[in-house]
């Protein structure tokens, strides 16, 4: 019974060198997560006191857990899909994902244009 | 991923991204500790801290535990769960630490 299933999945192991490619895409979605929950710490403690700082920074943070418990669960679903040799699962998620953090770039620009302008 | 790949190249690939990863968390640990630090005091701090260090070196020790296992043989399956869980940890503190600041 692999780690990564509650049930037994089926099929085979796939290749380890897929599984290990796996392993790195949740790495890389993980650390994609830790770089959020970083700018939300910073927005925390860097950027001047305006009342749109803290919900920046909630807003980084949460976004940042978010993307770390999505980064686990897509990592198990291509797992599965890898050990029944059926094609990895779609998601929208990367683009809902650059979305979100553009709106959040757009988001601190205006708060530090604003705090330099005043 | 074609199948004339030296062996060993994945290994190495799949130790850059732990490496990586452990340094991911050790800056959001140091901001962690920062903003505890500077934001509040006493009990919290010593509480927020201790936390904060109990996450890194799960992190941390994870990866180098991984690293070496990746040395010989077929590497073991790596418990994703448990660092999904520590990476939401560190929200969850940054996020209390804002709300009390």
């Amino acid at each position: 019974m692999p780690l990564f299933a509650a049930r037994d999945p089926g099929g085979s192991p796939p290749d380890y060198r897929f599984s290990l490619a796996n392993e790195r895409t949740f790495l890389a979605w993980l650390r994609t997560g830790l770089a959020l929950i970083a700018g939300g710490l910073a927005a925390a403690q860097f950027l001047p006191r305006l009342p749109v700082r803290d919900l920046l920074a909630l807003g980084l943070l949460l976004l940042g857990a978010a993307v770390a418990i999505r980064s686990v669960v897509h990592w198990a679903r291509c797992e599965r899909a890898m050990w029944r040799g059926e094609p990895l699962p779609p998601s929208r998620f990367p683009t809902l994902l650059a979305l979100a953090v553009a709106a959040f770039a757009l988001l601190l620009a205006a708060v530090v244009g604003f705090e330099a302008v005043w | 991923m074609t199948s004339g790949e030296p062996d060993g190249l994945s290994r190495e690939r799949t130790r850059l991204a732990w490496r990586r990863t452990a340094l991911g968390g050790t800056a959001v640990a140091l901001l962690a500790a920062r903003l505890a630090l500077t934001g509040s005091r006493g009990a919290v701090a010593v509480a927020v801290l201790t936390l904060v260090a109990v996450g890194w070196l799960a992190l941390v020790a994870t990866a180098f535990r991984r690293v070496r296992g990746m040395r010989a043989g077929r590497p073991p399956v790596a418990r994703a769960v448990g660092l999904a869980a520590l990476t939401v940890g560190f929200a969850g503190l940054g996020t209390a630490l804002v709300v009390l600041a």
